[in-house]
């Protein structure tokens, strides 16, 4: 196989150097967009933006002035409903808690539903998609394609809503609601590039040589696939914790007295408008989070985008 | 003739997605743990009339045939009965839904005249001041969930600012219009009582704003971007140059096909924001569906969340095929076909 690469190219290389030879490319590629994604300022604030909060939330026990308060069940009746101060950055909630520890808890949670909801839904939007498009036409198509319209065609969040309220309302059973929605997404996604990719000739060369369907799905059309695949996981994250919020802020998700930023805003809504910090700190933390997803998927857009060219 | 056949081939493929939607509520309601005929009557009911029960609600039978009886009674309005009002399905939602409607519906207006015209400012001021200020505007409300807008606009204008109410459709004190459509404002209007028009507009402000804020910031910004990628066509430069005047140009050849793309997914953000406004609904104590919807949630009353699906997902098909009917008028190569058949 070394010997065909070089002899093919004409050139007296070998294996390794090309390889060394790709390598290269591809680190100069990565400086490359590094410099690019670093001259649009939001980028980096959301990017940043992002890498704190993922920090302050593995690290929320050491860094949170009252862990406690957000880990097991705690109530201090002397300190309830203060407004925020310099002890309390964001107040403390009815029953004496203090907000700014559980918010920092509580992108723990919505972390973990962003993260878990996309790495269940991605590998299989993209598979289905990938075999419906490369056997367009074909009975699976059909099969896989009507089924995805069936599911495109409620807004997830109602769907979402009424798989969680029949499952036992928790953080695990809300994630698995979300993404049982999500997957039609990145199927009609991946089929419609790999309907345009299964005409390729890169794709009939394989076909000819006898490769594996395998083979073809996955390193020959899916490669080529990635870059919209990685734009959309970037932006859907903000999406995600949008929808894992609304649903804890129902009751059908993350469960009191565990702070799910989306339980507290609810629980706090009752005693609005008069102790409105104890829901508007959380309201603005999704936001924030939200906020810095988008910018950084942003960013990434661009960045794939241009590289396309 | 074009569009009667558009219509009968989208009614058909909503027609199968209604039935494959049934389907999955289907499945949805019957995979749940628990008897639902146990449900219905309680814990302390003797086994012989939850057993009559199972049998009059046809569960002894198999899953196909009681998806059968499960979709004609549904084909007939009837949705059985809900365990939360011990009222007919059908009668709550006839009851509820106005109310929701008469949200979305205001939200999708705010929706449609703030966002195009956020939209077309921008692309007509692109790159200066107004345009930077309708970008941050439209990404606000793209990263805020509506929940968090009801409570901002809650907060500002309903208490800090004291400028509307705060609670349900109409003040205390009110005289209630006759129910005719279910529409507060419609109603008021049909029977002449301004007073409660002008108070339902009132209290339907803030909830609507807080449902528009996330579509309307997506309907500018799709705005914006076709209404800057039509700018630089050809056509363009071809009407200026036969000075026409500036406003003309962006009305009327400029405006109409850009909106192509905001219709379309106007489609989308409308049934989206009837989702949302079982959020927004909460916090503004709307008596809509999405009260009646909650509780059925939370006591797990089967027959009134697949209904409420159901409804919502009719809903949203219908709304697609006007969309779609809206957006076929909009585009300029039917219209160039009329014209030229006259």
């Amino acid at each position: 196989m070394a010997q065909q690469t070089a002899e093919w190219t004409g050139f007296n290389i070998t294996e390794q150097e090309l390889r060394r030879m790709r390598w290269q490319t591809r680190r100069e590629n990565l400086g490359r967009s590094w410099y690019k994604f670093s001259r649009n300022p939001l980028s980096v604030v959301g990017g940043a933006t992002v890498l704190i909060i993922i920090l302050a939330a593995i690290f929320a026990p050491y860094i949170t002035p009252y862990p406690d308060h957000a880990t097991r069940p705690f109530t201090d009746f002397a300190n309830a409903s203060q407004p925020p101060s310099l002890e309390h950055w964001f107040g403390t909630d009815e029953i004496g808690r203090d907000i700014f520890s559980r918010t920092v808890f509580g992108f723990r949670f919505s972390l973990t539903m962003g993260v878990v909801v996309l790495s269940m839904v991605v590998p299989v939007g993209v598979i289905l998609g990938l075999i419906a498009g490369y056997f367009q036409g074909s009975r699976i198509d059909t099969i896989i394609m009507r089924i995805t319209d069936i599911f495109l065609a409620v807004p997830p969040l109602i769907l979402a809503l009424a798989i969680a309220s029949v499952l036992e309302p928790n953080l695990f059973n809300s994630m698995v609601a979300v993404s049982l929605m999500w997957w039609p997404w990145y199927t009609r996604l991946v089929y419609g590039q790999a309907t345009a990719l299964r005409n390729e000739f890169f794709v009939s060369s394989a076909e000819v040589t006898g490769a594996s369907t395998a083979h073809i799905l996955f390193r020959e059309i899916l490669p080529n696939t990635l870059s919209p695949i990685f734009t959309k996981i970037s932006l859907d994250m903000g999406w995600v914790i949008i929808i894992g919020a609304s649903l804890s802020f129902v009751g059908l998700g993350v469960q009191p007295p565990k702070p799910g930023l989306g339980t507290m805003v609810a629980s706090g809504a009752k005693y609005l408008p008069d102790q409105w910090w104890i829901s508007l700190f959380p309201a603005l933390a999704i936001v924030v989070l939200v906020l810095g997803f988008n910018l950084l998927g942003d960013g990434l857009r661009d960045l794939f985008a241009a590289e396309e060219i | 003739m074009r569009t009667l056949t558009f219509i009968a081939r989208r009614a058909f493929h909503a027609i199968f997605v209604l039935l494959g939607l049934s389907i999955v509520i289907f499945i949805i309601a019957r995979i749940m743990p628990g008897d639902p005929a146990r449900v219905a009557v309680g814990a302390r009911a003797p086994e012989w009339v939850v057993e009559q029960l199972r049998e009059q609600m046809h569960l002894n039978d198999p899953l196909p045939i009681q998806y059968y009886y499960w979709l004609t009674d549904a084909l007939h309005g009837d949705f059985g009965i809900s365990l939360v009002t011990r009222r007919n399905v059908a009668d709550d939602i006839r009851e509820f839904f106005p109310a929701s409607l008469e949200l979305a519906f205001t939200s999708l207006l705010i929706t449609a005249v703030l966002g195009i015209g956020l939209g077309t400012l921008s692309a007509r001021h692109k790159d200066k001041f107004i345009d930077n200020v309708v970008r941050v505007i439209s990404y606000m409300g793209v990263v805020t969930p509506s929940f968090v807008f009801a409570i901002l606009f809650l907060l500002l204008f309903g208490y800090v600012l004291d400028l509307f109410p705060t609670i349900g459709r109409l003040s205390e004190g009110v005289p209630r219009p006759p129910t005719v459509t279910g529409f507060m404002t419609i109603d008021s209007l049909l029977a002449g009582n301004f007073t409660a028009l002008f108070d339902a507009l009132h209290h339907l402000i803030l909830p609507a704003m807080a449902l528009a804020m996330g579509t309307m910031a997506q309907e500018a910004r799709i705005t914006r971007a076709s209404m800057s990628e039509n700018l630089t066509k050809d056509y363009i430069a071809a009407i200026r140059a036969f000075g026409v005047p500036e406003r003309t140009v962006m009305g009327r050849f400029l405006l109409k096909p850009s909106l192509i793309a905001t219709i379309s997914i106007m489609g989308l953000d409308f049934a989206g924001g009837l989702a949302n406004a079982f959020l927004v609904e909460l916090i503004f104590v709307w008596p809509g569906l999405s009260r009646y919807g909650m509780n059925a949630i939370l006591r797990k009353d089967l027959n009134a969340i697949s209904a409420v699906i159901l409804v919502l997902g009719v809903v949203f098909i219908v709304v697609n095929i006007i969309v779609d009917l809206v957006v076929a008028r909009l585009d300029p190569r039917i219209g160039l076909r009329a014209a030229r058949s006259d």
